[in-house]
């Protein structure tokens, strides 16, 4: 712990064990084809649209904290489909507030699956808070979300997968990814073409 | 609450005759009554948040999926949104807040007059339009301008509700 006080980048050793995060991704996505999809800015929005771009996904390129909330205003729009909020630990952490009102709603259909490394990956990887003793799946329980799990295992996306397919109660994911430096792959930032795409996908036109 | 003043109730039926289906809020006494009316409509949803911005956030995401949001909130929560309030411009996203407002008239805590004053002019600078009720007699007039404005013609207006309209709050205490 000699010099990882002051944020400097992780010692690899606390990588064993933990998930490619695109991988992760990839398979998640490709496992509910149905799901709508609101990702938060950084990494998490880049790892879905490297998993393949699709009118379903809404990527957030700011708004930090806006993830969890913009999900659950979608997923009680739309009851009779599954929606997923893919974000990372910082972006979640912004935003911690937002699992009590998602404990508050109970939301059937809401899956929040944060790829947490640990780090602040778009601004050099200081370490975050779950570094630092913050438990998200913890704390996500005691927000009320019943089902709040932590992933170490590439295999679990499919079972997540399917606990958001069944739109059986608000679910959580703290998946423990690698603090690896990826290559960013961009996905489009014009957010309103975004917004129109995405309802186009359930009928609904401009204004 | 006993006898809430008609004008908290034309709210409620112009959010009503507006379909709105999902009205999430910082409680504050001004908004008591939509916020029960809310809860007692089986087709509209009552999300109380924890910090106001979520309420932006959360109006985005129901219009991404065909529903109308409001944001009620006090004027102290304004603050609270600014960087989420980007959002909305850059998605080009309809958004309708109600402002209830402190720091003005007859105001007893100091500590809410930084933010009342500064409510209207944080909304400006980050692109929302400004209305202003002062009276009951208009506050059917503005809120219901602003969800037109909103939801027919796409904008980011807000409401400021004034301390005025709600009355001095009795303070009691030594």
């Amino acid at each position: 712990m000699s010099a990882a006080g002051t944020g400097a980048a992780p010692a690899s050793d606390g990588e064993v064990g933990r998930i490619d995060r695109r991988a992760f991704v990839a398979r998640l996505l490709a496992a509910c084809p149905e799901a709508l999809v609101v990702t938060g800015l950084g990494s998490p929005s880049y790892d879905a649209f490297a998993a393949g771009d699709s009118d379903r996904c809404f990527y957030l390129w700011g708004a930090m904290g806006g993830a969890v909330p913009m999900a659950l205003g979608l997923a009680l729009a739309q009851p009779a489909r599954s929606v997923l909020a893919i974000t990372g630990d910082g972006e979640m952490l912004m935003g911690l507030g937002s699992l009590a009102t998602v404990g508050a709603q109970q939301p059937p259909n809401l899956t929040i699956v944060v790829l947490d490394n640990g780090l602040y990956g778009e601004t050099g990887m200081q370490r975050s808070h779950t570094s630092l003793g913050t438990r998200l799946a913890d704390v996500a329980r005691g927000c009320g979300i019943g089902h709040a799990v932590e992933v170490r295992a590439l295999e679990e996306a499919e079972v997540l997968a399917r606990r958001a397919a069944d739109r059986a109660g608000p679910a959580f994911a703290q998946v423990h990814v690698r603090g690896d430096e990826l290559p960013r792959v961009l996905p489009p930032r014009d957010g309103a073409f975004l917004k129109n795409r995405l309802r186009r996908t359930l009928g609904l036109g401009p204004l | 609450m006993e006898n809430p003043p008609p004008w908290q109730e034309r709210i409620y039926a112009l959010l009503k005759a507006a379909d709105v289906r999902q009205v999430a809020y910082v409680p504050d006494a001004g908004h008591a009554h939509v916020i029960r009316r809310a809860q007692a409509d089986p087709d509209m949803r009552d999300i109380v948040l924890t910090t106001e911005e979520e309420g932006v956030a959360l109006a985005a995401g129901a219009w991404l999926g065909g529903q109308r949001a409001v944001l009620l909130m006090q004027s102290s929560g304004v603050g609270n949104c600014v960087n989420l309030f980007s959002l909305l411009h850059s998605a080009d996203v309809p958004f309708v807040a109600l402002v209830t407002m402190r720091g003005e008239h007859a105001e007893f805590n100091p500590w809410q007059c930084p933010m009342g004053r500064a409510a209207q002019g944080a909304m400006e600078l980050m692109g929302l339009a400004v209305h202003r009720a002062d009276t009951p007699e208009e506050v059917e007039e503005v809120v219901g301008a602003a969800l037109d404005a909103a939801f027919l013609g796409g904008q980011r207006v807000a409401v400021l509700l004034s301390q005025r309209l709600i009355g001095r709050k009795r303070w009691t205490g030594r």
